[in-house]
């Protein structure tokens, strides 16, 4: 393969440094080579790259300014379409998405889409990015955003743009959601996230903390009491599933949400400066094959853990994590222990000691395509750990729809809202993000952010009429 | 920011908080919870709702010094601030008329018995109250205890008021009396409440406690506060906080309670709060 056929590699951290820090693990592209990697865009007039991307971000558009050296020009670009390019460029899945479809990508490999939308992210953070408030309209409507994700951040975002007045109620003490209290510092640093909020904040968007929507207020009062002529829900998927097995009251077993959340956005790693504890565990268990897992592993080895397995029941091809994040996390010497399903956690004294696994086998393909696992008659042994993460998915938090009449949702309990529009049983309440799809990524959210956005516009301009 | 427009000390390591958060004030049922945080550095730390006043725009908190965050909150004085309240959280209690209604406090939890049993007695039940504590001066809420019941029963483990005794000694009294009790709620320390199931559960009395095990977020995001009910996996926060006493397991929860005892340690040492409480 010619060199040009290759994606310009990203400087990243010694794995065995970064193993043992909380600094974001790649380093980003330098000028040189984000104008190298820039002039390997074909520019094809077709651009498939485009139907590739969630919010259909013009890429052929922006790379051409990099490769201009205009650097306004490709953040003007971007912003446009993407209110949060700095965070997309760090943990969009680009490989499956715009990447996947670039011509490039059928001789070689495709032109490195996602760190150059970081890279002129970055740029222009770090060139002082000037975002000037959009005209708001005479009389503007007011809209209500609930959550502040990639779902409600985007949509706000966009109708703030278009000239509406939108307060985003947030349920935690800070806006951000998943990119917060989720996605660990190392992979998506907390003051990119907050600087993103900060220039949706100058486009005039109020954010609201500690409002739990369904408790504080409901959505009727915010429609009927609180002068609000539309919502948008993009609560996520808030409520953690655990694998129903006996041990899992035990002292040391987490969901990944709480781990997580107690690491990222309660900064338990500084414990106890920040009051926030963490069991940290000499050997951890982290049950599941998504990015959460590998997210949940990696932290467990940063706050000192010694051992940090990842425990899933199928093999490497079907884990649903990033490549590039396995691929990580297996530097970092986190041991992958597939095949392998959990029965029980064990334990003494109420606190974890094991956890009690079969070995697996694949079998035929089961509905969702996928080869199901099997178990091996006579393989049972018992993983030496301390604590064991749960990282097997989450489901609809239920307090928006049980205390909002009227508001359909599916047998899961997700709300029913329209693929295009986000439009739910109810007039005027729109929807859209996980608490639609079930727990999917945050490009996917931010799409359905987008959309309801040009929805609500188009229902109230009617409304106004 | 939300500032505590009044303090008292209720004993040296229980304080009560009115803080100004009107639009918690306006929502808060009884029953239901606040999360907290004092700083950017603190932790969220969830209180019963203890008392309400919707004019004013206030709600009272009322916690005991136990770690470092409550010893930290301790020392703020009237018209400080914390940084944040969250709230109201959790499922308001069940309140019908229902008869001859028990509602126990024990410690600081006779504090959010107390709106409890008002709403009881305004829905038209005639209502019994027991509060108990180790020694007299550990009481609290007397007065509205007494306003809100039909009758008021005061148990201290040393004697120095009232009944000499626990709280489920005069319980069972009340049913060897063959009062016919439709409900018995309590809120106190765990062992408290297993206590009280174990008295009402031969008598197939309904039985309802709130529980208060660690929680992060308090809306079901963290599945933290997870307690075993009846052989399966409920979160307080939203399916809660308040369960069939005789459905839960009590020695889960109070196992998962202790999970941070020994961190809460290492924190006091640490300066943070000025904690003194594990120096003895």
């Amino acid at each position: 393969m010619s060199p040009v056929m290759k994606k310009h590699a990203m400087p990243e951290q010694d794995p065995k440094v970064r193993a043992k820090n909380f600094n974001e693990v790649t380093l980003g592209y330098g000028e040189d080579t984000a104008l190298a990697e820039a002039q390997r865009c074909l520019h094809c007039k077709t651009a498939p790259c485009r139907q590739g991307c969630p919010v259909e971000v013009n890429i052929p558009e922006f790379i051409q300014h990099i490769k201009d050296g205009q650097m306004d020009e490709a953040i003007k670009s971007l912003k446009s379409y993407n209110s949060l390019p700095a965070v997309c460029g760090r943990v969009c899945p680009q490989e499956e998405q715009c990447e996947k479809h670039c011509v490039l990508a059928k001789k070689g490999e495709s032109v490195g889409i996602g760190r150059l939308e970081r890279y002129a992210a970055d740029y222009a953070r770090e060139h002082g990015e000037t975002v000037t408030a959009p005209q708001r309209k005479a009389n503007a409507q007011k809209v209500a955003v609930i959550g502040a994700g990639p779902a409600g951040l985007t949509a706000a975002g966009d109708l703030a743009k278009l000239g509406y007045a939108v307060t985003i109620f947030e349920a935690l003490h800070a806006p951000g959601g998943v990119l917060m209290y989720g996605i660990p510092e190392f992979r998506l640093p907390k003051a990119i996230v907050q600087q993103e909020i900060s220039n949706l904040k100058k486009l005039g968007v109020v954010i609201e903390v500690n409002a739990i929507i369904g408790r504080t207020y409901t959505i009727d009062e915010l429609l009927d009491e609180e002068g609000f002529e539309a919502v948008f829900i993009g609560t996520g998927a808030g409520l953690p599933h655990f694998l129903q097995i006996p041990g899992e009251n035990l002292n040391g077993v987490y969901s990944a949400n709480e781990f997580l959340t107690r690491c990222n956005l309660m900064k338990a790693y500084q414990f106890p400066k920040a009051a926030t504890p963490i069991k940290v565990g000499h050997k951890v268990a982290v049950v599941g094959g998504g990015n959460v897992a590998m997210d949940a592993a990696r932290t467990a080895l940063r706050l000192g853990a010694e051992e940090s397995y990842i425990v899933y029941r199928r093999s490497e091809t079907e884990m649903p994590a990033r490549l590039e994040e396995v691929h990580h996390a297996k530097e970092e010497g986190v041991q992958f222990r597939l095949l392998t399903n959990p029965l029980e956690v064990v334990g003494k004294d109420s606190w974890v000691t094991g956890l009690r696994c079969m070995k697996m086998e694949l079998g035929e393909p089961d509905a969702s395509g996928r080869r199901r696992p099997v178990e091996i008659a006579g393989s049972e042994f018992t993983l030496d750990v301390d604590v064991v993460i749960m990282a097997i998915g989450q489901g609809p938090n239920p307090l928006i729809q049980s205390t909002t009449k009227g508001l359909d949702t599916n047998k899961r309990g997700n709300i029913i809202a329209d693929e295009e529009t986000g439009q739910t049983s109810r007039l005027g309440i729109f929807a859209g993000g996980d608490i639609v799809t079930g727990a999917a990524t945050v490009i996917l959210a931010m799409g359905a952010g987008k959309k309801a956005a040009v929805a609500i516009d188009k229902y109230l301009q009617e409304k106004r009429q | 920011m939300f500032k505590i427009v009044a303090k008292k000390v209720l004993s040296p390591t229980v304080k009560q908080f009115a803080m100004a958060a009107p639009q918690i004030a306006k929502k808060c049922q009884p029953g239901q919870f606040v999360i907290i945080r004092i700083d950017d550095e603190g932790e969220r730390v969830p209180l019963t709702i203890a008392d309400f006043d919707r004019d004013k725009g206030t709600i009272t908190l009322l916690f005991q010094e136990v770690g470092a965050s409550t010893q930290q909150l301790g020392q703020l004085e009237e018209g400080e601030s914390i940084l944040d309240i969250a709230g109201p959280l959790g499922n308001p209690t069940h309140i019908k008329k229902m008869g001859t209604v028990v509602c126990i406090g024990g410690g600081i939890g006779t504090a959010p018995v107390y709106p409890i049993a008002r709403a009881m007695k305004a829905a038209g039940n005639r209502v019994i109250s027991i509060i108990g504590a180790r020694t007299a001066e550990l009481l609290i809420f007397e007065d509205e205890m007494k306003n809100a019941s039909d009758e008021l029963y005061i148990t201290t483990d040393d004697g120095s008021k009232g009944i000499k005794g626990f709280v489920t000694d005069v319980l069972k009294r009340l049913i060897d009396d063959e009062e016919k009790l439709a409900e018995v709620m309590a809120i106190g320390p765990v062992v408290m409440m297993r206590g009280v199931a174990e008295v009402t559960r031969p008598y197939k009395i309904p039985t309802v406690v709130s529980l208060n095990p660690i929680m992060v977020d308090g809306t079901g995001m963290c599945g933290g506060c997870r307690v075993a009910v009846g052989n399966e996996s409920k979160f307080a926060c939203v399916d809660g906080p308040e369960f069939d006493a005789h459905q839960v397991d009590f020695d889960t929860l109070i196992a998962r309670q202790k999970m941070y005892i020994p961190l809460e340690k290492k924190s006091c040492e640490n300066g943070r709060g000025g904690c003194k409480c594990h120096q003895s």
